[in-house]
């Protein structure tokens, strides 16, 4: 802490503010600085911090003073921490909140988070070095001269020089490394390889067009530029069909239907014999969709997925036809299943009885409540029945008119 | 002599509006009659619609079941598209029963003075609606249908209003 020097928080000419942060309390070292929390700020010269409540009271530094830094994370109860290492402070330096500090580094603790912002900025300015182009005014201690730094190299500082040294190393040689494959993938197109070890080249290659496919539709839709062209929209749509996605651009799923929803309406054609043969025909789409599923066990159906194959089942020829009543209720039935049967038969019922509610009907034919409701709806509807709606309920009567 | 019951009155879906068209009509041909018949019966040429919906005629109590009054409504649009009822107010509270439409009633009318030789002749309403006949029985005891029936009679009859008795010239 003893390397700040008294400040005005004025910026000087060529210097910018690039970016500042409050809530963050300064730390010497380890132990808490005797500041209060105040706001951070980052310019292309010097980090300054002024004091929230106080704001005469503000201190900086300059960037050349930081050999580097670095994050350390936040704990239980302890914010995030931004630790920066310090050179040490030159001769003639400015007087400052701390005459002396045993430590040579600093922290700047985020109580109000931005340390992700923050970290980037500095590292940015840290990486450009805005102040070797344009000295502000005011005298940059620059302190440290080169003699004086090759004499401390011993000690922690020297550490610290040589992990940082040996990070950028690091990064160096891993972008290095990418930039040739990169290269490479940008020169070879659509080529075939074969061998397993080119497979997944290739398949990075066919990721990459795909990406850049979709990229170019993305962003002719958001400037709304003209129309996508036929031959992108093709191989859009040949890519997504492979990986089995529907096609959600035209929606044309009751003409065309995917191979998924044909084997899907095949196999229910098989699966659903039986059970509507036993509930005498005709199940409601919720009672196919809970059977079927509950077959399935894993891989359960959606039910937009039953929609769509059980449309399918007139053009597939299958023996199962997708119905919906005028109140809106779908059905599947058996194609054999008839009508008029039905309804004659639901006239004997009610003239054996008198009359029936849709739930004395349910049970005496074994149907579900629905069913029997549309069932008598529909032969009131052909005139074979009337109703009586009080308050004692809905019942049908033979159409004695 | 007790008021014979139709038997749609007894059958509890009579008392419900039919959502089938065909039926329906049915249905409501069967309340126009039951209706003026009715009034026919128990001499009724007016009636007050919130009176009719406790009356006997919408209300069965013995099946528990009564017209809605959306349905009384509907009936009483019935019998007015059919010429046996008119409204006497704006407000379609109270109506006119016609058991006998106006045209009915102007035809016996001009029958009963033909036959009685009275044609060309003034006479009061009074006396119209007071004779043997037994055709007349309805007039006895209401002037209203003769007066719309007289006055209805395109032309071929007269009314003038005199001292409380109303003229009439049916020629």
């Amino acid at each position: 802490m003893d390397r700040f020097v008294w400040a005005n928080g004025l910026l000087e000419m060529n210097e910018t503010l690039v970016i500042q942060q409050r809530g963050v309390r300064l730390y010497d070292g380890e132990d808490k600085a005797k500041l209060d929390v105040g706001v951070v700020l980052l310019s292309t010269h010097r980090l300054l911090w002024r004091d929230q409540k106080n704001h005469e009271c503000c201190i900086c530094i300059h960037l050349s003073q930081i050999i580097f830094f670095e994050e350390q994370a936040a704990g239980i109860g302890k914010s995030a921490k931004i630790v920066i290492h310090l050179h040490p402070a030159p001769e003639n330096k400015e007087p400052g909140p701390y005459q002396h500090s045993k430590y040579s580094f600093i922290k700047l603790s985020f109580k109000e988070h931005g340390q992700i912002e923050f970290y980037r900025r500095l590292t940015e300015e840290m990486t450009q070095k805005h102040w070797e182009n344009t000295p502000v005014s005011q005298p940059i201690p620059t302190g440290i001269g080169p003699k004086a730094g090759r004499t401390r190299a011993v000690g922690i500082v020297g550490i610290e020089r040589k992990l940082e040294k040996k990070r950028k190393e690091t990064d160096k040689n891993i972008s290095e490394a990418f930039e040739d494959l990169s290269k490479l993938m940008e020169k070879v197109t659509m080529v075939k390889f074969i061998g397993l070890d080119s497979a997944n080249l290739y398949l990075s290659l066919q990721a990459k067009e795909m990406v850049e496919v979709s990229k170019s539709i993305a962003n002719k839709i958001k400037d709304k530029q003209g129309d996508i062209t036929e031959d992108e929209t093709i191989r859009f749509k040949s890519y997504l069909l492979s990986m089995g996605i529907a096609n959600p651009v035209t929606r044309e799923t009751h003409g065309s239907g995917t191979k998924y929803h044909i084997q899907l309406a095949k196999q229910l054609g098989d699966m659903l014999q039986a059970p509507l043969e036993e509930r005498g025909g005709m199940m409601t789409l919720t009672e196919v969709y809970c059977l079927v599923n509950r077959a399935r066990g894993m891989e359960l159906l959606s039910p937009e997925d039953l929609v769509n194959a059980c449309k399918l089942f007139e053009s597939l020829k299958l023996p199962l036809r997708l119905r919906v009543f005028d109140s809106g209720v779908m059905v599947v039935q058996l194609q054999s299943h008839s009508e008029e049967e039905m309804i004659a038969s639901a006239l004997d019922n009610v003239s054996d009885k008198g009359s029936l509610t849709a739930e004395e009907f349910a049970k005496l034919l074994g149907l579900s409540v629905l069913l029997a409701k549309e069932r008598l709806l529909l032969a009131e509807k052909m005139g074979h029945l009337c109703r009586d709606d009080s308050v004692e309920g809905l019942r049908f009567y033979p159409n004695l008119f | 002599m007790s008021f014979e019951w139709p038997w749609q009155y007894n059958f509890p879906p009579f008392f419900t509006l039919q959502p089938n068209v065909d039926t329906r009509q049915k249905q409501l041909a069967a309340w126009c009659s039951l209706v003026l018949s009715f009034c026919r019966q128990s001499k009724l040429f007016t009636l007050d619609v919130l009176e009719a919906q406790e009356s006997a005629v919408f209300n069965n109590n013995r099946i528990h079941r009564k017209l809605s009054v959306e349905a009384i409504q509907v009936v009483f649009e019935e019998l007015r598209k059919k010429g046996n009822l008119e409204w006497l107010d704006k407000n379609k509270s109270r109506c006119l029963i016609m058991w006998r439409r106006p045209e009915e009633w102007g035809k016996l009318i001009h029958q009963w003075v033909s036959k009685n030789g009275m044609v060309n002749l003034v006479f009061t309403l009074y006396e119209l609606s007071n004779g043997d006949d037994t055709e007349k029985e309805g007039i006895k005891y209401f002037m209203f249908p003769c007066y719309i029936a007289l006055y209805q009679q395109n032309g071929n009859a007269s009314l003038q209003n005199y001292n409380f008795t109303v003229k009439a010239t049916v020629r």
